[in-house]
């Protein structure tokens, strides 16, 4: 293999999917928070709304414009605001904009899905969005997300540029599972539910459509929940697409292959085989040893490390 | 019948019949149900808008992607037709690669008096770094965009030469594409000539002018001012079409005496680059220090032959509507032939017979500025207003020198499709020419721009203008 693509094009390609990631993961959050809201007295629908703010980096940015938490202010902010600087109109943008600058590194499906994507959400956000047609926006938006990986998964070249996209999916998907984890440890803390029994129902229903696992949870657990099983499953269960063991069990077969496509190990390789293996040899026991919010923050800071060392090991930037 | 007072149409004659290329398509087009054009009409737009095909629009920030209308009623000629103009554009490109030469090199054309010298002095376009210089293979437009209005039967006129870096041949490719899967049927029924190869033919081209150093198949990228530049689809369509890398000024620098690219595995030479920045943006060394988009030092390597530009800096010369004007004389001295197509009648405003003539006529003509592009800083006299045209005056007799002017031309027409149905409108049509070392080839096609408001005669993209299919019939 001789030609190699432009540190600009990989860079391009793996934002492009970590934003288009990032959309995804706010619309569940947004949709996961509004259920929770629906079945919850006004106090408590608030504070919902404040941890998914919080989850996503934006307490100050929404407090500085807003003094009260309510949904329908909450998810506007999110969705549309310009006063949020990752409102997700425009992560979207930033999807498409990055799409259109490796236009000849992706396949024409895969551009026009994100395209059409681009243009249905554009239009459905330049209004505010009021509560009987946020259903609809939702829906719109992770229809985006299956559209583009569905296209990736039908019509990519499987060369460097599909690793690099797969890989800024599986880096932003571990630290969006892990955030959203984060947002809820206080109430996975082991003295309050390490026996499994005071756990709020309606807390891990959340926490589990945050990822959209409630599903697969309750399939595999036939419908017993308790706070141990839930971190495993988010944690550690490598059959769960948003696990972060499944996460970075394909970040690693990416990084191998790109290693292999430039005949050459960086230091993101050996991040990840690192941290892989250690999350293969971990148990639910050593997290909650641990403490699982320093799990979890330690975690965060590793993936970071291994996007940092990603866009140096293949020249991103000039 | 030149110079007929009537406005040729390209589909009907005066008796109102259809002309013989358009028979099967017309025969085809009263079969359709209207309702159904008007259902695919809509439809094309949105494919339009889907596909991404836009231009970004100068100066607007937000909604910044526009669509060119596209009209679905096809441009046609015939295949006499064609051969005549193929063998005039290549007799004239042909003509203006010698004349960039002699430019460069001895200016014989000024020497023996054909060609006023104070054209060259002073002029932006001319570049003193291209000074005795050859680039590789001898090529300097290794991409012509020819610009051909129609009056009449046998009438054909060249109206413009891009010899800069001419743009458009991606709507000539989407248009045709855009027809085919509206239009199937059509295909079957009328012998059109494909275009779809103009992006190998324009890689084979490209690749036929790598630099002598080149070791085995020549690496080519496409230069691009970035996503935001108007023209950013097309570059990234040419790219990708043709399997090149897309590159902008950020990823290139000179590495080992030659123009590289930041892949991820380091820095790799090209060897060919279709630069679609202008000449004063491409090496802040040498031209507008201020400029971001180009490379720093390309110009040395280009000049010790470590790379191929194309098209040629200081090409942009061949633009200048007052040498345009000479065209004829510059056909002539390099191929010793007489001009197979003619020039539009030009006055030159430098000339004080000239200037006196059209400040005398100036509501029956169409004025231009000698380094204008795009429509921009013209005056079409008889649409003019008497405020216009008084300031018109002024720029003419205080600057003449700047300007040419020509007759109001009776642009040829061809219907496009309205709600009403069949409408004539005012057409140009832009052949794209490649030239390399020993060959120049014209893709049988072209852009068609038409001016889409009735009576208009400017088919400018930045002023209102569509672009329309243009089919060549097989013989």
């Amino acid at each position: 293999m001789d030609r190699h693509m432009l540190g600009r094009t990989a860079n391009g390609l793996f934002w492009m999917f970590r934003y288009l990631e990032r959309v995804e993961n706010t619309a569940r959050l947004i949709d996961a928070a509004q259920r929770m809201a629906l079945t919850r007295d006004i106090v408590s629908a608030a504070e919902e709304w404040r941890s998914v703010i919080e989850t996503l980096g934006q307490r100050i940015s929404y407090e500085s414009k807003h003094g009260t938490y309510t949904g329908v202010q909450a998810w506007n902010f999110l969705l549309r605001d310009r006063d949020n600087p990752a409102n997700l109109h425009a992560l979207m943008r930033s999807v498409r904009t990055n799409a259109r600058a490796v236009r000849t590194a992706i396949s024409s499906e895969l551009w026009t899905a994100i395209n059409e994507s681009w243009m249905e959400i554009d239009d459905a956000l330049s209004r505010p969005i009021a509560q009987s047609n946020l259903g609809d926006v939702i829906k719109l938006i992770k229809r985006a997300g299956t559209l583009a990986h569905g296209a990736v998964a039908n019509s990519m070249l499987r060369d460097a540029g599909f690793n690099f996209a797969r890989a800024g999916t599986f880096v932003e998907r571990a630290d969006s599972t892990a955030r959203v984890l984060d947002m809820k440890y206080y109430l996975l803390l082991p003295s309050v539910s390490y026996v499994g029994s005071s756990l709020d129902a309606g807390q891990w229903d959340q926490l589990l459509r945050s990822v959209s696992g409630d599903r697969a949870f309750r399939w595999l657990n036939a419908g017993k929940a308790d706070a141990r099983g839930i971190v495993e499953f988010l944690i550690l269960d490598e059959r769960f697409p948003r696990s972060l063991a499944y996460s970075y069990s394909l970040l690693r077969q990416n990084l191998t292959t790109l290693s292999r496509l430039h005949g050459t190990e960086g230091r993101a390789s050996e991040l990840i085989r690192d941290s892989a293996t250690a999350l293969a040899d971990l148990t639910i026991d050593a997290v909650f040893d641990e403490g699982l919010h320093q799990f979890l923050t330690g975690f965060q800071r590793r993936n970071a490390e291994i996007g940092n060392a990603i866009a140096e090991d293949y020249r991103f930037l000039a | 019948m030149t110079g007929a007072a009537e406005t040729f149409d390209e589909m009907f004659d005066p008796a109102g019949e259809v002309r013989s290329g358009y028979a099967d398509y017309c025969v085809w087009y009263d079969e359709q149900e209207v309702e159904l054009l008007r259902r695919k009409h809509k439809e094309a737009e949105a494919s339009f808008r889907r596909t991404g095909i836009t231009f970004n629009v100068y100066g607007e920030h937000d909604a910044e992607e526009r669509l060119i209308p596209f009209d679905m009623v096809p441009r046609i000629i015939t295949a006499r037709e064609w051969r005549r103009l193929t063998r005039g554009i290549e007799q004239r490109v042909s003509a203006l690669n010698a004349f960039i030469h002699d430019l460069y090199h001895r200016q014989e054309i000024t020497r023996s008096g054909r060609l006023p010298q104070r054209l060259l002095t002073g002029n932006e376009a001319w570049l003193a770094n291209m000074v005795g210089f050859t680039p590789p293979g001898g090529v300097y437009t290794h991409i012509v965009g020819i610009d051909l209005v129609r009056t009449g039967p046998d009438d054909f006129f060249v109206l413009e030469d891009n010899a800069r870096t001419p743009s458009g041949v991606s709507y000539m490719l989407e248009n045709r594409e855009t027809m085919m899967a509206m239009f199937p049927e059509l295909f079957t029924r009328v012998p059109v000539a494909t275009v779809s190869d103009y992006p190998r033919r324009l890689a084979r081209s490209l690749a036929a002018c790598a630099p002598k150093m080149t070791a085995g198949k020549p690496t080519i990228a496409v230069l691009t001012p970035g996503i935001y530049n108007s023209a950013y689809y097309e570059h990234a369509f040419l790219a990708d079409q043709m399997g090149a890398e897309l590159v902008e000024g950020c990823d290139l620098r000179v590495v080992n005496g030659r123009v590289a690219m930041r892949t991820t595995m380091g820095y790799e030479p090209i060897d060919v680059l279709y630069r679609r920045v202008d000449d004063e943006f491409l090496d802040p060394l040498t031209f507008n220090p201020d400029s971001v988009l180009g490379v720093p030092g390309i110009m040395d390597v280009y000049r010790s032959g470590g790379i191929t530009i194309a098209n040629a800096p200081g090409t942009g010369i061949a633009d200048d509507k007052a040498i345009y004007s000479f065209m004829p004389e510059i056909v002539e001295f390099y191929t010793g032939e007489k001009p197979l197509l003619p020039n539009v009648e030009t006055h030159r405003c430098a000339d004080p017979e000239s200037l006196k003539y059209v400040l005398d006529n100036l509501e029956e003509l169409v004025v231009k500025e000698v380094h204008g592009s795009g429509g921009y800083g013209m005056l079409i006299g008889p649409t003019a207003s008497k405020k216009e045209i008084r300031h018109f005056r002024h720029k003419l007799e205080s600057k003449p020198e700047n300007y040419i002017a020509q007759p109001t031309l009776a642009l040829s027409t061809c219907p496009i499709f309205t709600n009403k149905g069949l409408s004539p409108r005012h057409l140009d049509l832009r052949p794209f020419v490649l030239v390399s070392p020993d060959n120049v080839e014209i893709v049988p096609g072209g852009l068609t721009r038409v001016a889409l408001k009735k009576g208009s005669l400017v088919v400018n993209s930045s002023q209102g203008g569509g672009t329309k299919d243009t089919w060549v019939l097989k013989d």
